[in-house]
């Protein structure tokens, strides 16, 4: 039988190694996989990338409690303000940081799940992110060369799942979760609800089991 | 100088501001409003007028703010505050916003900018070469995708140097890309040969308006 649900966070985030490049799905609060940014935090993975949105508010939780533990190397987002956390260290020197255009951020993630190494968009050209980017013409417009963005593990919030990693999201708690999901070796997933295999209607799942590995289920905050 | 050419004119408001550019939005039209003044737009949309509200984050046919007993923590919209769906709302990922952005699907996005040249370039998301704390967010990908760019800002910044520019002095967020500029006191047409008056406030003559602007204002041409 497949059966890709776990009894526990830490079960869920056994495995992730010192070095990771870990996605974390979630625009602002909305979506956030908080439960498992808290396990990360205990599970003691050091000198890890973060690739998410934002850089998180406050100190207590998720991104900005794993900064303050001095366990992320580099941050890839595109909208880092608002992180005090991640505010000092960054001026201290303590924290690599690649900016993103918020959109080529969600391709260079898309791009990854689907197989694509490397992508030419209209964003950026002709300002600072261009810098130094392999620059090519089609149909008289320029267009920057961008990468795929391949990552170890994926840390994920959904609302609805079953025991083959099927998902739904609610509300715009969907955001960057489903692409995530698709990017990297290893796929985790934080669900409010577990529902058995056939009550989710293969009409609304939004993630298809095949891009998911563990299924944790977490009270609703 | 500015205060005695702005003696018998009538500065619009913020509130004045975004009813002015809603005049502009046809029925019909998606339409992406930047984080800050340019969100208030889509409060003065008349009753009637069906134009749909996207959101970067995942949202068409976003609606107004809650009450606040009626909030859904799982819905905000690009300024990570509460919003509604409207009846015909849809709900999607990040790579598929972003391709209804960058594909050229949106009618339009109104952004506010710091300045706006008379080629068009657009410089909104930081004032520093050398910001300690870069942000840049979806700005990018709005200015170069959607159909229209339109800008809504204060003609001036509070220390009374133009915004509106030969040349931004400001790291750009996408060059040539502005459409139209709605400032509080006129609303200007970025064309091939730099900023045309479409508009100006009650009170306030061209002479005076050019004072307070960095590039050369061109009367429309008559036909």
């Amino acid at each position: 039988m497949m059966d890709k649900r776990v009894a526990s966070i830490a079960e869920a985030l056994s495995g992730v190694r010192d070095g990771a490049v870990v996605l974390v799905g979630g625009f602002g609060a909305v979506g956030q996989p908080n439960m498992l940014m808290d396990g990360l935090a205990e599970q003691g993975a050091r000198e890890l990338t973060i690739v998410a949105n934002n850089a998180g508010w406050g100190r207590e939780t998720g991104i900005p409690r794993l900064m303050g533990l001095g366990r992320v190397r580099k941050i890839v987002c595109s909208f880092p303000k608002g992180s005090v956390i991640f505010d000092e260290l960054f001026r201290a020197g303590k924290l690599e940081v690649e900016l993103v255009p918020q959109g080529t951020l969600a391709e260079r993630i898309r791009a990854a799940g689907a197989g694509i190494p490397a992508f030419y968009t209209p964003t950026g050209v002709g300002t600072r992110m261009g810098e130094g980017k392999e620059v090519r013409e089609f149909a008289g417009r320029s267009f920057l060369l961008e990468q795929a963005l391949q990552a170890d593990v994926a840390l994920i919030e959904a609302w609805r799942a079953d025991r083959w990693g099927n998902l739904t999201y609610r509300g715009s708690g969907r955001n960057f979760n489903p692409i995530m999901a698709m990017a990297a070796r290893l796929t985790i997933v934080q669900a409010h609800d577990v529902v058995e295999l056939g009550e989710l209607d293969p009409e609304i799942v939004v993630t298809p089991g095949i891009f998911v590995d563990r299924v944790v289920r977490v009270a609703r905050e | 100088m500015k205060d005695i050419v702005m003696a018998s004119a009538t500065p619009l408001d913020r509130t004045g501001m975004a009813a002015r550019l809603v005049r502009d939005i046809p029925e019909g039209w998606y339409v992406n409003l930047g984080v800050g003044m340019p969100t208030t737009v889509a409060d003065h949309v008349p009753p009637g007028r069906e134009v749909v509200f996207h959101s970067e984050n995942g949202i068409l046919g976003m609606g107004p703010a809650p009450s606040p007993d009626a909030v859904d923590p799982w819905l905000v919209n690009a300024g990570k505050k509460a919003v509604t769906l409207l009846p015909g709302a849809a709900l999607f990922h990040h790579a598929d916003s972003f391709a209804m952005i960058r594909g050229g699907h949106l009618d339009l996005c109104v952004l506010g900018a710091f300045e706006v040249a008379e080629n068009g370039d657009i410089a909104n998301w930081t004032t520093s070469s050398n910001d300690i704390v870069p942000a840049v967010g979806g700005a990018m990908d709005l200015a170069v995708g959607a159909k229209q760019l339109w800008v809504i800002m204060e003609h001036t910044t509070k220390e009374g140097r133009p915004r509106l520019v030969e040349h931004c002095s400001y790291p750009l967020t996408a060059p040539g890309s502005v459409n139209r500029v709605y400032t509080n006191l006129a609303v200007l047409e970025v064309t091939a040969r730099g900023f045309e008056l479409l508009d100006i406030v009650a009170g306030l003559t061209i002479e005076a308006l050019q004072t307070m602007t960095a590039a050369k204002i061109h009367l429309p041409r008559t036909t």
